[in-house]
C-alpha cells in the first residue's frame, strides 16, 4: 500500500476523490484552502468537477443542487464560513440529502483568528442551523484519520440520507504526516429518490423541505428522529486509552486528544492512573463507551480548544454521576502537555 | 375530434394556490408548453424559489427542487454541473432574484451557467403580503412603503435584464409581459428560445416576465393588467436586452 507524506487538508481531498466525490464547491478561507487548491488541480482529470462559488452561501446551495441529482458532493470551509453555510445545511437536512461538509476550525467568534480551535463543537453537534435536525459529525485526530473518516462520511451520508460533517481543526488541516490510502471503492449507491430527470419512466421526484401543514411537518421530523435514534445506537465511536484502571479519565477529541495522550503517558510515568477517552464521533456522542471507560474513574477532565463545550455532553453521558472538570485554551492557543499535567495533578491524581 | 387546446403534460392537473387574477398560472403554462413541445420533460429539473411560486414543485411534472430564498441559481448550478445533459430552469420572483439572491443571480450569469431563469416581476413581495420589492416602482404604495416608495429613502428599482445584459456570460436577457395575447405569444417565444439556448449550450438565459399581483396591488384583475401596461412597461420596457446570436450576427 502506498505511503505518502501529506498535509491533512490534501490527504482529505485525495481521499474524497477516491471515495467517489464527483463535485466539490468551495470558497477560499484559511486554514482549509488547500482542500480547494488540491481539488482544483485534480478533480477534472478524475472525471469530477471543482467549482469556486461566489460565497459560502452559494457553495452550500450548489451542494444542495448536486446532491439532489444523487452524486457524491462535498464542500469545505472554516468556522466563519460554516456559519454562512448553516442556512443551506438546514435545508439539506430537511430535504434528506446526503453530502459531506468539512469544517477545519479556527478561532472565533466573529472573524476570530486563523489558528486552530474547537469552539464550533456546539454549532456542529447542537445547532448547525434552524430547526430540529442533526448531522453526523466525525472528529479525526490524525492525517490518516482525515482520510479514513472522509470515506466513512460519504458512506454513512448516503446510507442515512443526511449530511455528514468532518470537524477538524487548523492543526490537522495544516500538519504533515505519513498517510496510506486503503483500497477505497468509489461508490455512489442506488438513489431512487434523486432528481436527475425521470426519463418518462417514473413519477416526478420532488426535493423539498417545505410542509405547510404542521402535522405533516411534525411527522417528517419525528421520522427523522427515529433514524437519529438508530444512528445513536450504531454509529457512536470512540477510542479508550489506558482507561481500564484509570482514576482520572481525560476526555479530548481531535488534535487536542494527541496532546492529551502524551500527557496521560507522562502522568502514568508519575504513577498517576490516568486514561484518555477520545470521541471519534461527536454526534452521536459515544455516551455508552464513555460510561464504560469511566467506570473506575473518580474524576473526568475535559480538555478542549474552547471555553468548554464538549464538557456538557460528558456530564450528560455519565448523568453527572462523577465530577467533570475542565481545562481549555481558546482563540487559537493550543494547550500544552505541561498545563494539562498540572491540572491532572491539581485534581488529586497524584499518588 | 381534433384537440385544439389541452393542458400540457408537464403542467400537473391539480388546483393552483395562486390568487384569482394572478398571472403566475399563465407563465407556468408557457414553461410547461415549451417543455412539452421540446419533448424534454424526462430530462428537465426545475428549481423553485421562496415566494409565491414556492410550491411550483407540485405544478410541474418534471423533477423539482425547492431552493432556499434567493439561492435557486446556485442550486441550479449544482444540478447542471452534476448532470450537464439535463435541462435546468429556475422560476423566481423579484424579491428572490433581485434582493436576497442578487449575488447568486449575477454570478450564475457571469459564469455563463447553461441554465434558464424565469424571472417573474410583479413589483412586490406577494407571498408575505405585499411589501416593497427591489422592483417596486417609485411612488408605489406597499405595506413597507405606506407613503409610496421614495427613492431618496428606499433607493431606485433594479432593472434586472439591463444589468445582466452587460455580462459576457449572459446569452439571452429578454423582458416580456403577459397582459395581452400578443405579449403572451412573445413571452412564449422568449421562453422557447431560452430553452433552445440551453440545448445548444449557449449560456445563461433569463426571461423577465412582467406579471400582476391584484391582491397586493389592491386592484381587480382587469385593473391590474392596466397597471402593468400603463405603469410597469414604461419603467421596464419590453424587449431583447442581449441575444448572443444577434451579437454574433452584428459583428
Amino acid at each position: 500500500m502506498e505511503r505518502s507524506l501529506m498535509k491533512g487538508n490534501e490527504a482529505l481531498a485525495e481521499a474524497a476523490m477516491r471515495a467517489g466525490c464527483k463535485c466539490f464547491f468551495g470558497y477560499p478561507i484559511t486554514p482549509q484552502t488547500e482542500i480547494s487548491a488540491y481539488l482544483a488541480k485534480k478533480m477534472a482529470a478524475n472525471g469530477g468537477l471543482f467549482l469556486q462559488a461566489e460565497s459560502e452561501v452559494a457553495a452550500i446551495n450548489m451542494v444542495l443542487g448536486a446532491a439532489s441529482t444523487g452524486v457524491r458532493v462535498m464542500t469545505s470551509s472554516s468556522s466563519p464560513g460554516i456559519s454562512l453555510k448553516s442556512e443551506g445545511i438546514s435545508y439539506i437536512a430537511g430535504s434528506d440529502l446526503p453530502c459531506v461538509i468539512i469544517n477545519v476550525q479556527r478561532g472565533g467568534p466573529g472573524l476570530g483568528g486563523i489558528q486552530p480551535s474547537q469552539a464550533d463543537y456546539w454549532q456542529a453537534t447542537k445547532g448547525l442551523g434552524h430547526g430540529d435536525f442533526h448531522v453526523l459529525v466525525y472528529a479525526p485526530a490524525s492525517v490518516q484519520e482525515m482520510v479514513d473518516v472522509v470515506v466513512k462520511a460519504f458512506d454513512k451520508a448516503d446510507e442515512y440520507r443526511m449530511p455528514a460533517m468532518i470537524l477538524a481543526d487548523g492543526i490537522l488541516g495544516q500538519m504533515m504526516e505519513p498517510v496510506t490510502f486503503p483500497e477505497i471503492e468509489a461508490k455512489n449507491g442506488d438513489k431512487p429518490w434523486a432528481a436527475d430527470g425521470h426519463k418518462n419512466k417514473r413519477e416526478h421526484n420532488i426535493i423539498n423541505s417545505l410542509y405547510l401543514q404542521p402535522d405533516v411537518l411534525e411527522k417528517s421530523v419525528v421520522d427523522r428522529y427515529e433514524k437519529y435514534k438508530k444512528i445513536e445506537e450504531t454509529e457512536a465511536d470512540a477510542e479508550s486509552y489506558l482507561c481500564e484502571d484509570a482514576e482520572i479519565v481525560v476526555c479530548a477529541f481531535g488534535a487536542t486528544a494527541r496532546v492529551a495522550k502524551s500527557t496521560v503517558n507522562q502522568a502514568r510515568e508519575k504513577g498517576i492512573k490516568a486514561g484518555l477517552f477520545r470521541p471519534k464521533t461527536v454526534w452521536p456522542f459515544p455516551a455508552k463507551q464513555l460510561q464504560e471507560a469511566s467506570k473506575n474513574a473518580k474524576t473526568l477532565l475535559s480538555v478542549e480548544m474552547s471555553m468548554g463545550q464538549m464538557i456538557d455532553d460528558i456530564k450528560l453521558a455519565i448523568n453527572c454521576s462523577k465530577p467533570v472538570e475542565f481545562f481549555g485554551r481558546t482563540g487559537g492557543v493550543i494547550p500544552k502537555p505541561t498545563e494539562i499535567l498540572d491540572e491532572i495533578v491539581r485534581l488529586g491524581g497524584a499518588k | 375530434m381534433a384537440v385544439v387546446f389541452d393542458r400540457p403534460h408537464a403542467f400537473c392537473d391539480i388546483p393552483l394556490h395562486y390568487c384569482p387574477g394572478c398571472t403566475h398560472g399563465i407563465i407556468h403554462r408557457l414553461v410547461a408548453e415549451v417543455i412539452d413541445e421540446m419533448g424534454i420533460e424526462g430530462d428537465t429539473i426545475g428549481v423553485c424559489p421562496v415566494g409565491c411560486s414556492v410550491m411550483a414543485y407540485d405544478y410541474f411534472n418534471c423533477y423539482m427542487i425547492e431552493a432556499p430564498h434567493g439561492r435557486a441559481p446556485a442550486v441550479a448550478t449544482g444540478v447542471k454541473r452534476a448532470k450537464p445533459d439535463s435541462f435546468v430552469f429556475t422560476y423566481q420572483g423579484d424579491g428572490d432574484l433581485a434582493a436576497i439572491g442578487t449575488a447568486e443571480t449575477v454570478h450564475a450569469a457571469t459564469r455563463g451557467e447553461n441554465i434558464v431563469v424565469i424571472f417573474v416581476n410583479n413589483t412586490t413581495y406577494g407571498m408575505t403580503g405585499g411589501q416593497m420589492a427591489p422592483t417596486t416602482l417609485p411612488g408605489q404604495i406597499t405595506q413597507t412603503t405606506p407613503y409610496g416608495r421614495d427613492p431618496k429613502v428606499q433607493g431606485y428599482p433594479v432593472r434586472v435584464c439591463e444589468m445582466l445584459s452587460t455580462l459576457t456570460g449572459t446569452a439571452l436577457a429578454q423582458r416580456v409581459a403577459v397582459d395581452s395575447v400578443p405579449h403572451i405569444r412573445e413571452a412564449k417565444k422568449a421562453i422557447r428560445k431560452a430553452f433552445e439556448n440551453q440545448k445548444e449550450k449557449k449560456g445563461f438565459s433569463i426571461v423577465e416576465v412582467l406579471s400582476t399581483c391584484p391582491t397586493n396591488w389592491g386592484l381587480t384583475p382587469v385593473e391590474a393588467l392596466d397597471r402593468l401596461r400603463n405603469d410597469m412597461i414604461p419603467y421596464y420596457p419590453l424587449g431583447v436586452y442581449k441575444d448572443i446570436d444577434a451579437v454574433k450576427e452584428g459583428e
